[in-house]
């Protein structure tokens, strides 16, 4: 341990600093989560931070804009259809790229560190440079619009990634407990199910989590593959709809930006390490 | 032992992997260039029109220095300030607890963070916190439109951004500063070294790798801004960045060629970044 405020006296600035920074960082959501309890009357006439002239008066909060938002601007169903599409897009990747990372940590063949160079070659590929070939391949195929469209894209787009990650992560479990495995007449798909996968679980939340969070905040890939139709916007879109949209219901607008934020922000309260980790290493991901 | 078991098993294991990315990465990649060189429908052969629209057009020439003016005031605010709040919270018992507020923003969707700064800049001084503080400390000075005043708006927005990637960079640097051994700061100090000089001539130079790796993510994040100026200005007010002019070619103008020309260029720029960063990446992994 270093010594931590070792001196009080010199050390009182510090808090000061650190203090006021963490007192701005918090101010802009703070500010929008109590206007999103408020009375849309209220909201429109006076500051969020008015409320704190009569802290005690209980009349000033309600859940009146979650109700609106949710059924009169669909929130709910852009809701749905945000775990609609995260769901799958997260397993999906995860499960494809667990296989082939498996492949290229633990068995030998002809090709094998050109293709995996391929594979970390494609995280520098910037999504825009897909867009216009995979949108009119999805028009031919009738797919612009659904569902199927974009787990398939977030799948796809996931996977250079991911399995970067799983191999990195595979390559690093003791080697020995695999060739024992074998040598004990293990078969590959038992080493995967019942070595690999389960030793990996710390990697496999992270880059869940990373997944998951990329998928349910992704604005452009939905805008591209599924358009604005209500029927299939998720939040982010619905949301980023609703800002041009609201006009003189502009007052529902914080309580809807926090819907889309409530599930993230309960991963990040839960598990925040995996959390951080997932978000550091996904860094790279092009 | 590993090599008997080889022939076609790998490929089982890979194949489902190597057809998804061919089709969603690999042959898309290489057909956007043959597009970048068609016309919007992608049907005629037209040169590099789409290059010459690309690097003439007046819009297209406020994105790119929008897109430069981002690059400068997010990667320094975001790599310095992340700095300095990693160095000050290692000297707090709450340390944890600042980290998390400061990393928050991390965890809300840019749609989200696009939202919450534009009521804190809104016109309206009974709406929008910048202009109440404003008009309360200096009520004969006018109210500044944050968002719509185009000398002002890419600012704003470079501002969000920051606050939503600081924590980032905090959290990577802070990790580094605790690496540091106690035992060098211990020396620096014994020989009479101030703090501010400690952070200077010890700090930094011990933790400069680190600050490469989150300068080149910093700027891979600034070719890849879109949806903070899609939510808060949609792009008017002399805002537009490189991609979002793509998604308007591609989307509104359905201009496929100029939208593949705009993508090859977002490769060619962030390509080499990438590179750098992946490498470091790698040789980071190797370490441990």
């Amino acid at each position: 341990m270093k010594q931590k405020a070792s001196n009080a006296l010199s050390s009182f600035p510090v808090h000061v600093a650190v203090v006021t920074i963490a007192f701005i960082w918090t101010l802009p959501s703070m500010g929008v989560l109590i206007n999103s309890l408020r009375p849309p009357q209220a909201i429109k006439s006076s500051g969020w931070w008015s409320v704190f002239r009569t802290p005690f008066d209980f009349t000033q909060w309600t859940l009146e804009n979650y109700e609106t938002v949710l059924s009169t601007e669909g929130l709910a169903r852009s809701f749905r259809n945000s775990l609609m599409i995260s769901i799958p897009a997260t397993i999906l990747p995860i499960l494809i790229a667990a296989f082939a990372a498996y492949a290229f940590a633990w068995m030998k063949f002809r090709g094998r560190q050109v293709v995996f160079a391929i594979v970390v070659g494609l995280l520098v590929v910037p999504l825009q440079m897909t867009f216009v070939p995979v949108y009119s391949m999805f028009t031919r195929l009738g797919l612009t619009g659904t569902f199927v469209a974009i787990w398939l894209a977030h799948t796809g787009y996931g996977l250079p990634f991911a399995i970067y990650l799983l191999r990195n992560f595979f390559g690093s479990l003791p080697k020995d407990l695999f060739e024992s495995a074998f040598l004990d007449g293990a078969s590959y798909v038992t080493a995967f199910f019942r070595l690999a996968l389960p030793l990996s679980v710390p990697a496999l939340a992270s880059l869940a989590i990373f997944q998951f969070l990329w998928v349910w905040n992704d604005l452009l890939v939905a805008l591209i593959y599924l358009g604005g139709h209500p029927s299939v916007a998720p939040l982010t879109v619905r949301v980023a709809g609703l800002v041009n949209s609201l006009g003189a219901d502009w007052h529902l607008l914080p309580a809807a930006a926090f819907i889309s934020m409530i599930l993230p922000l309960i991963v990040f309260f839960s598990m925040q390490r995996y959390f951080v980790r997932g978000i550091l290493a996904g860094s790279v991901k092009g | 032992m590993l090599q008997k078991r080889g022939g076609i098993r790998p490929w089982l294991y890979i194949g489902p992997a190597l057809l998804l990315l061919v089709a969603f990465l690999v042959y898309p990649s290489l057909d956007t260039f043959r597009r970048s060189l068609m016309d919007a429908r992608s049907e005629e052969f037209v040169g590099l029109r789409n290059y010459e629209f690309a690097f003439t057009a007046e819009e297209m020439r406020i994105s790119f220095r929008n897109n430069l003016t981002w690059l400068v005031l997010f990667t320094i605010f975001t790599v310095a300030g992340g700095l300095v709040i990693a160095v000050l919270v290692d000297k707090v018992k709450y340390e944890s607890l600042a980290k998390a507020l400061v990393f928050l923003p991390q965890a809300i969707s840019f749609v989200g963070a696009g939202v919450i700064w534009k009521f804190i800049y809104d016109y309206n001084p009974n709406v929008g916190l910048l202009n109440a503080i404003l008009t309360t400390l200096f009520p004969d000075m006018d109210r500044i439109g944050w968002l719509v005043n185009s000398d002002i708006a890419t600012y704003a927005l470079i501002a969000t951004g920051i606050w939503i990637w600081t924590g980032f960079a905090m959290t990577i640097l802070s990790a580094a500063v605790k690496g540091i051994p106690d035992e060098i700061i211990d020396a620096a100090r014994m020989d009479g070294a101030s703090g501010w000089q400690i952070f200077w001539q010890v700090t930094i130079p011990m933790i400069s790798s680190t600050i490469a790796v989150v300068a080149t993510t910093m700027v891979i994040n600034v070719l890849k801004v879109f949806d903070l100026v899609y939510v808060m200005t949609a792009g008017r007010y002399r805002t537009n960045v490189i991609a979002n002019q793509m998604y308007k070619e591609l989307y509104t103008n359905r201009q496929n060629g100029r939208a593949s020309a705009i993508s090859v260029i977002l490769l060619a720029v962030i390509v080499p970044v990438m590179l750098v960063n992946i490498r470091r990446f790698q040789i980071q992994e190797e370490r441990r």
